[in-house]
């Protein structure tokens, strides 16, 4: 299977680096798959699992928002946080929701249905995270 | 002169002096190790940033709907001086040197009618520039007990530029740092950041691809836009910790050095003085003796 470059990088490190065969992308306006030859795009992110598919291995890794840019050179992900799924505390996790859901009540207007909609992405993710637990 | 007594306490509290900055100096050493690191590592996602957005914001530039941070309020009246330098001394010149390219810089707007306000960030800078532009200090920030440099820090303090902008009291924004050449090179360096300057695409790359967006192109560079100058601030602290350790390690070297220096010479003048109070003892027992 054809392969292509892809880079994420989050602001305090260069996460993954390297030939991959296909990875999906959470993109703010629905997931999308990207394997070599993809038309150039560049997409916004939202919090979710992005999934690199390498040499046969699936490997995981949790984003919180970005930018994705696909040009002929491959796929360049912009993280804001980028965390492998072994790596994540998900105890830590689970208190940044409901440090969240308590803030809720501080917001309002465009910025509270701002919230909330992070908040969801945030709560699919644990969602996603019990379910791979269990298989 | 100093009695013998005195000469050794002297000896002794510059020996201490030494261990001391002997010990500073091992410390610089291996946090800026860990600060190199945490700059290299900061690198890629700048670069990427910067292509992406030059990518997006020449196309965006001309256009009437540019947002604020891209085109501008228009004018340049107002000046914000966005000051970044260390939290402690004892590093040479390292935070003067950031201190008087900013304050040259304010002097020479200021001579052209300009407006300039100063944003602090690092106790050192506050400080030092408090003595003469004590008025124009709008903002402070210490990253005093901050522990491990996180871009949560540079959000922060992007969001309060951010902030300032919108509110309309400034038109343009200057990032002043230390930028890390290596250990014995570090160069105070000026960013402007707020008009965005978007270098032009280089003429020889070929026509540029035609991306599809995804939201729109306005909403992804609304977006991006704050995000870039986190990441520009993020990377001028990162620039300025290592380059404060470097600095802090080739000051304390000097020190180390310059107290061995000392305690060589004092040792002399203390040796000569003993051998000249012993030669002076002997000619009084022995002039004693032949009295009798």
């Amino acid at each position: 299977m054809a392969t292509f470059h892809f880079d994420l990088v989050s602001p305090e490190q260069l996460a993954f680096s390297g030939e991959v065969e296909q990875v999906d992308v959470p993109g703010i306006e629905g997931d999308f798959g990207v394997l070599a030859g993809h038309a150039p795009v560049v997409a916004a992110i939202r919090p979710g699992i992005l999934t690199v598919t390498a040499g046969g291995t699936q490997q995981k890794i949790i984003v919180l928002g970005g930018l994705a840019e696909v040009s002929e050179k491959g796929l360049t992900v912009l993280a804001d946080v980028a965390t492998s799924i072994q790596d994540l505390d998900r105890a830590q996790f689970a208190d940044a929701i409901s440090a969240m859901e308590e803030k809720l009540a501080e917001h309002e207007g465009s910025e509270l249905d701002r919230a909330i909609e992070r908040l969801d992405h945030f709560k699919s993710i644990q969602h996603q995270l019990s379910a791979t637990a269990m298989h | 002169m100093a009695s013998l007594k005195d000469m050794r306490v002297r000896i002794a509290s510059t020996k201490a002096t030494q261990k001391i900055t002997k010990a500073m100096q091992m410390v610089a050493a291996s946090k800026l190790r860990r600060a190199q690191g945490a700059a290299e590592a900061a690198r890629p996602y700048a670069e990427k940033m910067d292509a992406v957005i030059s990518n997006i914001a020449s196309a965006a530039a001309g256009s009437p709907g540019a947002p604020a941070l891209l085109a501008g309020t228009g004018t340049d009246q107002v000046h914000l001086f966005l000051v970044c330098t260390g939290e402690r001394g004892l590093s040479g010149a390292f935070n003067s040197s950031i201190v008087r390219l900013a304050r040259e810089r304010a002097l020479a707007l200021m001579n052209q009618g300009k407006e300039v306000k100063f944003f602090c960030v690092g106790r050192k800078g506050f400080e030092q520039l408090r003595r003469t532009f004590e008025r124009q200090i709008i903002d402070n920030v210490e990253l005093r007990s901050v522990r491990q440099l996180g871009f949560v820090n540079a959000e922060d303090i992007a969001r309060k530029i951010i902030a300032r902008y919108e509110a309309g009291e400034f038109d343009v924004c200057t990032l002043f740092y230390s930028r890390f050449k290596s250990v014995i090179s570090q160069i105070p360096t000026a960013q402007q950041i707020i008009p965005l300057v978007v270098e032009a695409p280089a003429a020889n790359a070929g026509p540029a691809t035609a991306y599809e967006y995804e939201p729109e192109e306005d909403e992804i560079l609304n977006g991006l836009l704050p995000r870039n100058l986190a990441v520009q601030i993020f990377r001028a602290l990162l620039e300025n910790n290592a380059s404060f350790y470097g600095a802090q390690m080739s000051a304390m070297d000097n020190a180390t050095r310059n107290a061995g220096d000392m305690i060589r010479k004092q040792t002399l003048i203390y040796n000569r003085t003993r051998q000249a109070m012993i030669t002076k003892e002997l000619i009084e027992i022995i002039s004693g003796a032949e009295a009798l």
